[in-house]
């Protein structure tokens, strides 16, 4: 019967491929031939077939496959153009960001010039004004030492006429009568040595 | 075992005809088979076609299970035979969709599962044997016949392998249809069988239903599996063929 050659197949469903032969040869045999293996029905089925799936192949061939990789094709066309956009904007985007930092870093160079600019500036200022003032204390000192020195000179002569006077007074006193004039002069000068 | 005659497992692979039409002694007939073959290539276009419809740039859930399906077949393909397979795409993705679909369908209670008839996996098996003897010949010439000649091999060892070459390749059609022939047949006995369980137990009263509990749990369970089995059949069945006409493209091992 049927049901024991379903049964056979149902307790080892592994072996199927073994069974199915093994439980369409006693049916086939004492009762109508098992479906799968009624050769009557083969024309119908391989004409069928070949029908059928001929036009599904045509169909899937001509027009399924086509429009599908059509689809697929202008997705990745898209994804490829929309990842080139961004890795164009990247690039500008990365542009920008290298001119803002070359731009800092001039900004920074140019700062520090005019700073240092500046201190040079005020560093030669202060430089030229103390020179200026060393120059003017140079000359007052100058002038003030000549005045000294004339103030000096004149005292050196002044001395030196006092101390004929008095020579000459202190002759007269001591000795009495006029010492002559040239001969004091020079005692006193060598005096004065 | 009486109540088991009324679930007869075997019953849904029976062909029947609904046109009757005889050309030349051959019953071509238009079967409960060929209704099925109808069904399964207008479900899949259909759904293929609609879904792509939209030409969307962003996909829906249908149109992306359109791209799936296109994608998987397509890296299958290329990854199997190269880029020089991809000639091959249009029978490989019409082979995949059209098993699947026809597995898909069968799980349908009372619907005809196309593939459940050895006839119809054989003559897919021989499509894709012819395309890959058809093709190899026409492109190497007597050269493809280093298929059957690995390199490497001594002298002596040589007549054996060929031999064993050869009848790899001769039982290649045999495995390929019999391998989804086989599980798609062995599931739907098996499912029928337990579901014939759950009506034949629930007749028996209260501790019958009870007991029907556990063959429902299992149907349930076993359609989930053949879902499964389903997709991997149609799977393993284009897998092959891109290995088949890898071969065909390179046949020098």
């Amino acid at each position: 019967m049927f049901v024991t050659s379903a049964y056979a197949q149902e307790t080892a469903p592994a072996a199927a491929e073994g069974d199915t032969h093994a439980g369409t040869a006693v049916p086939a045999a004492e009762h109508e031939a098992f479906p799968p293996f009624d050769a009557k029905t083969f024309p119908s089925q391989i004409l069928w077939l070949v029908i059928t799936f001929g036009l599904f192949y045509l169909f899937l061939k001509r027009v399924v496959m086509p429009r599908l990789g059509a689809i697929i094709d202008v997705r990745n066309d898209r994804i490829t153009q929309d990842l080139d956009h961004a890795a164009r904007l990247k690039g500008e985007a990365d542009a920008a960001v290298a001119a803002y930092e070359q731009e800092l870093a001039e900004a920074k160079a140019n700062a520090s010039k005019i700073g240092q600019q500046a201190s040079d500036a005020a560093k030669a200022d202060a430089e030229s004004t103390r020179k200026k003032l060393e120059a003017e204390l140079e000359k007052k000192l100058g002038e003030a030492e000549a005045s000294i020195a004339s103030i000096k000179a004149k005292a050196m002569k002044e001395v030196g006429t006092i101390a004929e006077d008095t020579t000459s007074a202190i002759v007269e006193a001591l000795v009495g009568g006029k010492a002559d004039k040239s001969e004091i002069a020079a005692a006193v000068k060598s005096a004065s040595r | 075992m009486a109540a088991a005659d009324k679930v007869d497992p075997i019953h849904q692979f029976q062909i029947h005809p609904i046109i009757p039409l005889h050309i030349g002694g051959y019953d071509v007939s238009f079967t409960n088979s060929s209704l099925f073959m109808v069904v399964t290539i207008v479900l899949a276009s259909g759904f293929l076609y609609m879904s792509t419809a939209g030409r969307a740039l962003i996909p829906g859930r249908l149109q992306s299970i359109s791209e799936m399906a296109y994608e998987f077949v397509g890296n299958m393909l290329r990854d199997a035979a190269g880029k020089q397979g991809m000639q091959f795409f249009p029978l490989v993705f019409s082979l995949f969709m059209f098993v699947l679909v026809a597995n898909l369908i069968g799980l349908f209670p009372y619907f005809f599962t196309v593939t459940s008839h050895i006839i119809v996996t054989f003559t897919l098996a021989i499509l894709v044997i012819g395309t890959v003897v058809v093709y190899g010949f026409a492109k190497h010439g007597l050269g493809f016949l280093k298929l059957f000649v690995p390199h490497g091999v001594p002298g002596l060892l040589l007549p054996l392998v060929v031999a064993i070459e050869v009848i790899s390749f001769v039982s290649r059609p045999v495995s390929l249809s019999v391998r989804l022939f086989a599980n798609m047949l062995a599931g739907h006995i098996t499912l029928k069988v337990f579901s014939g369980f759950v009506v034949s137990l629930s007749a028996l009263g209260a501790v019958g239903i009870a007991g029907s509990v556990l063959p429902l749990a299992m149907a349930v369970a076993l359609t989930a599996l053949e879902l499964l089995v389903a997709f991997l059949q149609a799977y393993v069945f284009a897998v092959l063929t891109c290995m088949y006409l890898n071969d065909a493209l390179h046949p020098s091992h």
